[in-house]
């Protein structure tokens, strides 16, 4: 144990240091990595590399000033508490992973007024739409370990039963929301049903052609979804019945004259972000509890050995099926939102490479880390916004970006799984 | 005086694998209470037979009863796995079958999934932490901790399950097994890669098994120092058929045993079988 030892382990510190500047810097890159210039010639961006420079040096310089006064200190903090040593090093991990999950929700909250223009947070809606699908098919792949290639078509289940309820009936975002991933939860049944029997591969290769057969319905069933042509006109969703356009609609007020404050586009859009990331901070906490109850940890054991679950009395059917309806539903979640900020949606928005891109979130996040999810999407979804300017070359700084990093890490970006509970030396989880 | 039930009860079961008969009209009982022991010598059948008796090969003919201690009866070949585990015939694998990403602890809460997904009413009272489903998941605690001290593991609750040496792994299983609440425990080769003292210790467990929990076993075997020590009664496979049954004794000095195993009959091997050295 370290505590023993006299000499700091400097390598593997300056390694965690490293690893921690690394994830300042990507943070820092969508933070602090641009400066907007309006000027005669109209809007140019500006890279302030030198700043995501500054906040990595920092945290790398931070991180490891931290753990070296720990490892100098323990001993002393162990010799107050008797037996402190064990306890100290179990709760460490633990408590990192907590406070960056509270950095990071504290920073997303606080994007929108850090002086973040209207095109990043718009940006940071997108990722998080991403960050929560993620967060959903975790559940279908990290979790259960059912290899889901077409997760897209809960999600485009989603989005079109909120368009057409929307459309047709006038119904409310907020009433179409559970209505959506009701729906998109009975798809995810229904998925469910056929594949019962199979897994990895073949299971991939049945999903794939039910994300494929979904897409073809929509294309061809013009009557209800609009064929190729998609659905416009999809009404936003309100603020507590507040509605966000600059004019009313009859018989309702807007957010911008409830407040007595002067219309702008920007209240949808950052409206629109924090509405995204209470559903996706949701999804998450919905996840990390049910991993403590018996479902989520029949998920696990599923994935670990069937077989096996059979003979506890698990009923594999059931925890497969609770697996691709919870899902899904996430996915439906998602979706109507998507349909609810895009206004329009059409079968091109839920093509195969979506799946692909959602599947290599979970993998490249380390399947089953929900921070690893976060930081996989920033990069899958948030750096080829910000390469266009690579213009056709930016699919293949992509595509070389991923292989390098699984090279890197092949287990993914953070591939730490944290047990549900403990229940050594009488800890609780 | 009345004796009870046989905990099971198996009639002319017969499995053929293609052209392969591995079970041939097998008939057996395992009484209540008793350790049972099937030994036989390698591919005589014995894990088949528990794979049909546990419901994960259907058999082709036969009839497997399963008595409950509550006086209910249930016919095992019309069952899923799943529910004849659910009945309360719970087993291990010969070839272990652990769930190895997941902690020790995390296993033994995953073997009383049962109990705590009726506590957790549909997850809603889980989701909620009502103070019903907190308890029933301290129980469960308490009874993954009383499991972990009879099987030696106390110090390794936390431990991934497959990180542990071979030896705590077969430990494990039985632990895990004992969480799902069986009333009749299946251990395929229990003792299977354990050193001598290891065998030692796992007598000693399933004799408490037997006796302190009143837990009927049915035990598959090579490990004769095991078998002679602990069963109460053994029934002998080869090729897929029954060639004896009796007590330990009566099995040791059973010339058919003998040549079936050994395939000669020689005095000196005879030695080894009741010496406990196969
Ligand atoms: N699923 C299967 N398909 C085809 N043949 C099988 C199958 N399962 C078992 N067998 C065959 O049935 C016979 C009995 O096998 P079984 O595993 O029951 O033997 P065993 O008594 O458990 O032997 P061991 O002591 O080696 O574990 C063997 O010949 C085996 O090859
Ligand atoms: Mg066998």
């Amino acid at each position: 144990m370290a505590l023993h030892t006299t000499r700091p382990d400097v390598p593997a510190l300056l390694r965690d240091a490293g690893l921690a500047g690394f994830v300042a810097a990507l943070l820092a890159f969508p933070l602090l990595g641009f400066e907007l210039n309006a000027s005669a010639q109209g809007i140019t961006l500006n890279y302030r590399l030198l700043w995501i420079v500054y906040a990595a040096a920092i945290v790398f310089a931070g991180r490891l000033g931290i753990s070296l006064a720990l490892f100098y200190l323990a001993p002393q903090i162990a010799s107050l508490i008797p037996k402190s040593g064990g306890l100290f090093a179990r709760l460490s991990p633990h408590a990192t992973r907590y406070s960056v999950g509270v950095i990071m929700i504290v920073l997303a909250l606080a994007l929108p007024w850090a002086g973040a223009d209207r095109n990043l947070v718009d940006k940071a809606t997108l990722i998080l739409i991403y960050i929560m699908l993620g967060w959903g098919l975790n559940i279908v792949v990290g979790l259960a370990g059912l290899l889901d290639l077409g997760y897209v078509a809960f999600y485009a289940v989603g989005a079109y039963s909120y368009a057409i309820l929307s459309t047709t009936f006038g119904l409310s975002f907020w009433i179409c929301l559970p209505l959506a991933g009701l729906l998109a939860g009975a798809f995810g049944i229904a998925l469910g049903f056929p594949v019962l029997r199979l897994r990895g591969d073949y299971l991939a290769i049945v999903t794939l052609g039910f994300g494929e057969i979904i897409r073809e319905i929509i294309i061809n069933w013009q009557v209800v979804t609009g064929g190729p042509n998609g659905i416009g006109g999809i009404a936003r969703p309100s603020f507590f019945g507040l509605e966000m356009l600059p004019v009313a609609t009859e018989g309702h007020t807007t957010f911008s004259d409830f407040f007595n404050i002067p219309f702008s586009p920007d209240q949808r859009v950052i409206f629109l972000y924090y509405l995204i990331l209470m559903l996706a901070l949701a999804t998450n906490f919905f996840t990390l509890r049910i991993r403590q109850l018996p479902i989520g940890r029949a998920w696990e054991a599923l994935r670990e050995d069937e077989i096996a679950c059979r003979s506890l009395g698990l009923n594999p059917t059931m925890v497969k099926l609770s697996a691709f309806a919870i899902g899904a539903t996430f996915a439906g979640f998602a979706g109507s939102f998507f349909a609810a900020r895009q206004n329009f949606i059409s079968p091109e928005s839920f093509t195969f490479i979506e799946s692909a891109i959602i599947l290599a979130i979970v993998v490249l996040g380390g399947m089953g880390s929900q921070i690893g999810i976060v930081l996989a999407a920033i990069l899958l979804v948030g750096l080829p916004e910000w390469f266009r300017d690579l213009a056709e070359f930016r699919m293949v700084a992509f595509g070389a970006a991923m292989v390098l990093i699984m090279i890197w890490r092949p287990q993914g970006l953070l591939s730490h799984r944290e047990p549900t509970l403990r229940l050594g030396s009488g800890g609780s989880p | 005086m009345t004796t009870p039930k046989p905990v099971l009860t198996v009639e002319h079961l017969t499995i053929r694998f293609g052209g392969l008969l591995a079970i041939d009209d097998l008939s057996f009982e395992a009484r209540t209470g008793d350790i049972t022991a099937l030994i036989g010598p390698n591919g005589a059948g014995k894990t088949t037979a528990f794979n049909c008796i546990t419901g994960f090969y259907k058999p082709d003919t036969g009839r497997m009863s399963f008595h409950h201690p509550s006086g209910e009866t249930h016919l095992l070949e019309r069952m899923d796995g799943f529910r004849i585990a659910r009945a309360g015939v719970v087993r291990s694998f010969q070839n272990i079958r652990l769930f190895p990403a997941m902690s020790v602890a995390e296993n033994l809460m995953v073997a009383q999934h049962v109990a705590l997904q009726r506590a957790s009413i549909f997850s809603i009272a889980g989701f909620l932490r009502l103070p019903s489903y907190l308890k029933a998941e301290r129980e469960a605690h308490d009874k993954a901790r009383y499991w972990l001290a009879q099987t030696g593991l106390e110090n390794d609750a936390d431990t991934l399950a497959g990180s542990l040496p071979y030896g705590s792994q077969r430990r494990l299983e039985i632990a895990r097994a004992m969480c799902a609440d069986p009333s009749l425990l299946c251990l395929d080769e229990p003792a299977a890669g354990l050193n001598p003292s290891e065998s030692l210790a796992l007598n000693a467990l399933l004799k408490k098994i037997r006796d302190e929990h009143k837990i009927s076993i049915l035990l598959i075997e090579h490990d004769m120092s095991v078998v002679m020590q602990i069963s109460d009664r053994i029934h002998v496979l080869e090729q897929g058929r029954l060639i004896a049954s009796g007590t330990p004794d009566e099995i040791r000095a059973n010339p058919d045993v003998i040549r079936a195993y050994l395939g000669v009959e020689d005095h000196d091997e005879l030695a080894m079988v009741s010496g406990g050295q196969v």
